[in-house]
Parts: C-alpha cells; structure tokens; sequence
C-alpha cells in the first residue's frame, strides 16, 4: 500500500477562512476536504495516512514554518506526498510548492500539486515538482482530482510520466529523450500544415527567455587597465593537461602566460572539436591573441595583459554550464584586479 | 522536372571473385574496388570491411555514408561535379541500392567523433545500423595535408558507391517511386486552392570537416540559391562534414532527404511542394545576415505560404536557424523548424544557443547531451582510441572492459534535423 501524506491549508482543512490565515502547522490522521475525494480515487492502491494543514499567512509569514511542516511529514515515512491542490490562490501555491519542493530535495520521495496557469507558484517551483494543471477555482477540485491520482500512483510507483501535454502537468523544463511514433520530418509536415490551417498545435521545444546581457560602458583609460584573455575556442597547453572535453566541456582552464610573448603550435593547441582546428593549431594566437595584446602593452596602448587565461571548450557546451563557468571566473578576474576582458569565440 | 527511382532491395553483401547483385545479394571484388580507390595518390591504403545488421561491430570513426545509386535514364549521372559532369540531374531515372551503404573511416583531425555500432544500445539511434555497409578504411601517404585526406576520404566514399550503383545498371526494379515538381505557374494551375509550401534547407558550412558541396561547389562561396527536389536525389549535394556526428547531413541524408519525401507524400493532397531553397552555415556574421536575407527574399519571390527549414550542426548555426526564422516569418510566410538540442547532460539548460519568439513550430531531433552506455563490440572496425576524445566523449569514455559512455552526440544521425529519426525530446 502507498503511503501517503496530503498537505492542504487551514480552509480546506475546515478551520476556518481567512480570519484563521495564521494557524500555525498540525496534523491530523488520516484525510479531511479534498483529501476523501483523492483518497478515493485511489482505490485502495494508495491511502491517505496523515494530512498536515497551516494557515496560508502563517506559511508565509514564517521562515520556520516548512521545517515543522516537514517534520510533521518525515514522522509518517511517506512515499508521496500531495500538496493542494492551490487552484489561483497565491500564498497557497506558493505553500504547496515550498512544501512539494522541500519533499523532493529533503526526503528524496516525488511530490504533486496542482495549480492553475497563472498562480505564482508554478513559475517559481515548477522545475522543482510535478504540478498539475488546473482551473482557477476549488469549482475545478473534481477534474483536478481526476488528473492527480493517476500521476500520484505513476511517481509512487516510480513509473515515467507522459509528456506534460498528454498527462496536463507544466513542463518541468528537464528535457527528456523519447521515441515518437512519427519522424521528425512527418511531424514537422503535419505541425506545418496545421499553422497554415490556423488550428493549435503544440511545439516541441518553447522558445525560452533569452538571457540577453547589455556590454558594460568603455574603459575610460586602457593605457592603465589589466585586460584579460577568455575563450571558448578551447586553446590549452599542448597535451591539454585538465583533459577539457573537445565537446560538451565539463570544465574550464586557468593557465599562466607570464614573460610568454606571443603563444605558439608547439606549446599550445586547441581542444575543440567544433571547427577546423588547423589553423589555430600553427598559430593558437588567432584564437587567443596573447601576441597582439603583448605589442599593445609594450606600446603602452593596454596597461598590462592579466597573468592568466581561461579557456574551455563551447562547442556543444550547455548554456547553463557556460553561465556557471563565467561567474566562477568573473569572480577572480574581479578579485585580481582586471578591469576588462577580451572573449574569443570562434 | 520528373524523376523515377528504381527501387533495388539488398538485403545481404559478401565478398566475392565477381562485383554482382544477385538477387538481394549484392557481391564485391575487393581487390578490384581497392585498386581504384588506390589510384589516388595521397592514399596509401584502404582496407575494406562488410558490417551487417545485427553483427557485434562498432565503426568509428565514421566520415561519410553514402547510398549506392546509378543514373541509368536521362540526362547526366550521380554525384555530379565528381563522379560526373556538372550536367542538371533530377530526371529520367535512377536505380537505388536499398539497403546497402558505403561507409567511410579515417582519422582526419585530433578530434573526430562518428559511431555506428551494428547491434545493442547504439544501434538503436543510428540508422545505418539496419544497412549492409561496406566500410572502407582510408589511410594517408606520410605529410599528406589534413585537407587533401579529408577529399581523398570523400571522394573514396564517392567512388565506391558509384561503383556498387554501377552493378545495379542493368537490373529491372520491381518498384519504382515517382517524384515531379512542376514548373510555378503549373503549380499554380494545378493547385490553386492548397498552400504553398517550401524547404529551407541549411548546409553545415564551416570549414575543413563542416563543408557541404552542391554540383561540386563548396557552398560555403555560394550565395542562397535553389534547387529542384529530385536534384538531391541523384547526388547534388554530398557531405564533407562529420565532426559532431549526430547531427550533421551524410550523403546518405542528402540522397533520402525525409522533409523532401514526406513534401512530395503531400504533394497536390494538402499542400503544393514548390521546392526546395539551399542556405549555407557560414562563420562570419556579414554571411549569416545575408546569406538568411537571400532565403526569406526567395521565399517570399516565390510566393510561399509556409516554409520548414531543417538546420545542420548547433551552436554557431543556432543563429542562422533563427535568423532564418525570424525573417521569413516577419514576411508572413508560417515556419516550422527542425533542429537538436543540448540542454546539458541532466537536461536542464537551455536547448539552443538563440532564440525568438517567431520560432514558435519547433520539432526536435532530441538532447545531444544525454549519456548513454555502449556495450563491448567483438568487432572494431577504425580507430577505437578516438573515443576519448571526441565531441561527446571524455576521458575515460572508452573503458577497459570495452564499453564505452559518452554523450549521444558521439553517434552518427542520431539526433538528425532533416527529421530523419524518430528520437526526441520533451
């Protein structure tokens, strides 16, 4: 039998409205409100044992609040636990997605709830637990039901959920390998066809928010700023000594370029896979042009080239590990004093 | 322009004393393809190997695959600009070994992915696990140039497919597919209630490794230009592009291309093919930004309703790709576009390296960074120390025992953006 634990807010615990918003966590055995519909829906295949309800201000209004709710919870040894559904209210998406979330990364058990579209909690917890699409009002509790039961018996079971489309969740944003029935080029034809025809279709991939980053204002006096070398263009030393990845790098590279006045192909070469890699491997200084910006601080141009370069590899590398390589190494460019940064891609 | 393929099914290959097709047999005089591969003088050897479906093999690394074809009606021969004049193809007919690859090896640069494992877990991602290939493996005379052997690999790959297609001259084919594009105002005529549809097709463009050749020409010097659809079908465009195998465009691609196939399938049901637009993937901006003018310019000449554009490669090209899209879309012409992802080996990055809003009809060839574990061939054919250090490989990829875990990107087509999988990712 799965064990589970249904967390829910102080009114449809049936204690009361809003004027009862700061009751702090109990818990009671077994389920109340929402939790006899869920509960039957399981058909005995999972029960409701315990229900732990909090007042939506209290929640909110306490730091505390999640730890006593997930001590309430870890007693039962669940092995899901529900949240809500939250439908629009607000504070109480954001508790259900607190409480899902804090289930998942404290406990290591799966999670639910439900909330419709526009309640703030899906944007901020969705790629943190599975939540359910509903309507905008409690008068939606029975399709909301409908829909969470079979999800909560697939994740307690350990099963793989559908798409987000075909089982009414939002998408977590982890990406996820199937086989479609289809190739590509059908599907393609097909999701054409019915953009001309005006009907809906569903893209695979959602365009997401670019993340666009504005250039910092011009250094005023450059004969007196440190400026550094970064590239993604994968140049190492020869042998390419921290085994950087020619694709999908896992890490990037600090290396010392003191008293070196201009990089050369028997001391360095490029570890990118991505592109021609013959001419960066006679003169690495075109992907990496230490020998141009030695001229310029020798003409007192740049104040002085920063003693050391980073490097990793972009070909194939996620954007994600990208942006957590350039805040690491923005960090030490800016502890050692570097007032500007010279990226080469390629 | 009309063109008829004869449909040959090869269903098994041997080494034999005579080159034939026998039945669905089709037999290869090692010694004699050998000797005209080794005309070229910067090879010093080709050793040729049989991999068939099913078989413990895992070749690697893999440059090209190339279908077996011969133009045996109608003007010109296949793969013009090489193994024929640069005479307009796409018409009369052409036989087609179904079922038969050539396949190509050879180590070209320091990092140079592309597996097809015959059997197991891999095999499952690539479709040339279910060919009977014939697989050369080329090696170069000492001081040979990288880009002199990348064209000796390539036109080896050429020359053994001619040869094999050749075999297939004088056979009947018991079926035959027809493919006709009409001239646009015939189109117009015919159709004149369906949408008008066409193909952006982008050719990986990049340099040594990434080049894609139309009638000969790198289309790299090329400006967006077009071509009739059963052009490609005799071998217009041909493959000099591996690196990141999973998801660039072989020969075999070129020859099979999935969008013009499932077009020509709607043709004059649901939609007017009209043809077929070919871009390149160049690294210089001023060449992105013309080159992706010249295609919402064509398409918009044309008259189109509604376009798919399918991308080669990721990264660099993403920009293309959404230039594309955002300008023929901003000339009211509805895109669907077809690309890969690398969202990270957990998933959760961002797919593409540019976005837009106008790409809001995306299909997906998958995640190119999702680990997967190969198991122990009995049977290499290449170079298998290239695994740790391929695009999706790393160090320790290949482990003692023989097993390999790399990303999927290591696998030749396995994420392909022509569409030609049905792997994909949600």
């Amino acid at each position: 039998m799965i064990r589970i634990v249904h967390y829910i807010n102080q009114f449809y615990a049936g204690k009361g409205g809003e004027e009862m918003a700061n009751l702090p966590p109990e818990k009671i055995e077994g389920f109340v409100g929402p939790g006899m519909a869920f509960n039957a829906g399981f058909k005995g295949e999972a029960e409701i044992v315990a229900t732990v309800y909090c007042g939506d201000s209290y929640f909110n209004e306490n730091e505390g609040a999640v730890d006593v709710v997930m001590g309430l919870i870890k007693e039962e040894n669940p092995d899901i636990v529900i949240c809500g559904p939250a439908f629009n209210a607000g504070r109480y998406g954001v508790a259900c997605g607190t409480v899902a979330a804090a289930v998942r990364e404290q406990l290591e058990i799966p999670s639910i709830t439900g909330m419709y579209e526009e309640n703030p909690g899906v944007d901020m917890f969705k790629s943190k637990t599975i939540i359910v699409k509903t309507r905008n009002s409690a008068a939606g509790m029975r399709d909301a039901v409908k829909s969470m039961v079979p999800l909560t018996l697939k994740l307690a079971k350990g099963e793989e959920l559908g798409t987000p489309a075909a089982e009414g969740y939002f998408s977590t944003g982890i990406r996820k390998g199937l086989f479609e029935e289809k190739r590509g080029s059908q599907r393609a034809v097909d999701m054409l066809l019915k953009k001309l025809a005006g009907e809906p279709f569903e893209t695979e991939y959602p365009m997401p928010q670019f993340d666009r980053v504005d250039p910092s204002p011009a250094i005023a006096d450059l004969a007196s700023a440190t400026i550094a070398l970064v590239t993604s263009g994968g140049i190492v030393p020869k042998g390419n000594p921290d085994h950087i990845e020619s694709s999908s790098a896992s890490r990037y590279g600090k290396y010392d370029i003191e008293g070196v006045d201009a990089l050369s192909g028997a001391t360095e070469e490029t570890a990118h896979g991505g592109y021609d890699p013959v001419a960066a491997n006679l003169d690495p200084n075109r992907v990496l042009p230490v020998d141009v910006l030695r001229d310029m601080e020798k003409e007192g141009i740049i104040g002085k080239l920063h003693r050391y370069y980073y490097t990793t590899v972009g070909n194939g590398t996620a954007v994600a590990s990208a942006k957590k390589y350039a805040e690491a190494i923005g960090k030490e460019l800016i502890a050692d004093g570097v007032q500007a940064v010279i990226l080469t891609s390629t | 322009m009309k063109l008829e393929l004869g449909i040959i099914k090869i269903c098994d290959m041997q080494f034999g004393p005579e080159s034939k097709i026998e039945g669905s047999t089709v037999f290869v005089n090692k010694e004699e393809l050998q000797k005209i591969i080794l005309e070229d003088e910067h090879l010093v050897s080709c050793e040729i190997d049989i991999a068939k479906p099913g078989e413990s093999t895992r070749i690697i690394p893999v440059k090209d695959v190339i279908e077996p074809r011969v133009k045996v009606d109608g003007k010109g021969g296949v793969f013009p600009g090489w193994m024929s004049k640069v005479e307009t193809v796409g018409t009369g007919r052409t036989n087609v070994l179904k079922g038969a690859a050539v396949v190509t090896t050879g180590k070209i640069v320091g990092f140079q992915e592309g597996i097809i494992d015959m059997s197991g877990e891999g095999a499952k991602y690539t479709p040339f696990s279910a060919l009977n290939n014939l697989v050369l493996c080329l090696e170069p005379v000492e001081g040979t140039l990288q880009y002199a052997y990348e064209k000796s690999v390539r036109l080896a790959g050429l020359k053994a497919a001619t040869y094999l297609g050749e075999l297939a001259r004088e056979i009947e084919a018991e079926e035959v597919r027809t493919y006709e594009t009409p001239t646009l105002i015939e189109g117009i005529k015919l159709y004149p209630e369906l949408p008008r549809v066409g193909y952006v097709l982008m050719l990986q463009s990049q340099g040594l490794l990434h080049d894609t050749y139309v009638y000969g020409v790198d289309i790299k010097h090329s400006l967006t230009t077009m071509i009739f659809p059963t052009e490609t079908m005799d071998g217009a465009i041909i493959s000099g592009n591996c690196v990141s195998a999973c998801d660039k465009n072989t020969t075999y691609h070129h020859l099979n291309n999935p969008v013009i196939e499932d077009l020509f399938a709607q043709h004059g049901k649901t939609l007017n093919f009209v043809g077929v637009i070919i871009t390149n993937e160049n690294v210089y901006l001023a060449d992105k930004e013309r080159s992706s003018d010249w295609s919402a310019k064509l398409c918009a000449f044309l008259g189109l309703d509604g376009v798919i554009i399918s991308q080669e490669g990721f990264g660099n090209p993403d920009t293309d790709l959404i230039m594309n899209c955002k300008k023929i879309e901003a000339k009211g012409i509805k895109t669907v576009i077809i690309t890969d992802e690398y969202a990270g080996r957990d998933g959760a990055s961002q797919s593409l390296a540019d976005a837009d809003v106008a790409a809001d009809a995306v299909v997906t060839g998958g995640n190119a960074n999702t680990v997967i574990q190969l198991p122990k061939m009995d049977k290499i054919i290449g170079h298998i120390e290239s695994v740790n250090v391929i695009a999706g490989g790393w160090d320790g990829s290949l482990r003692p025992d023989g097993t390999i875990e790399a990303e999927l990107q290591v696998i030749t087509g396995a994420t392909n953006e022509m569409g030609f999988n049905r792997f994909s990712a949600r």
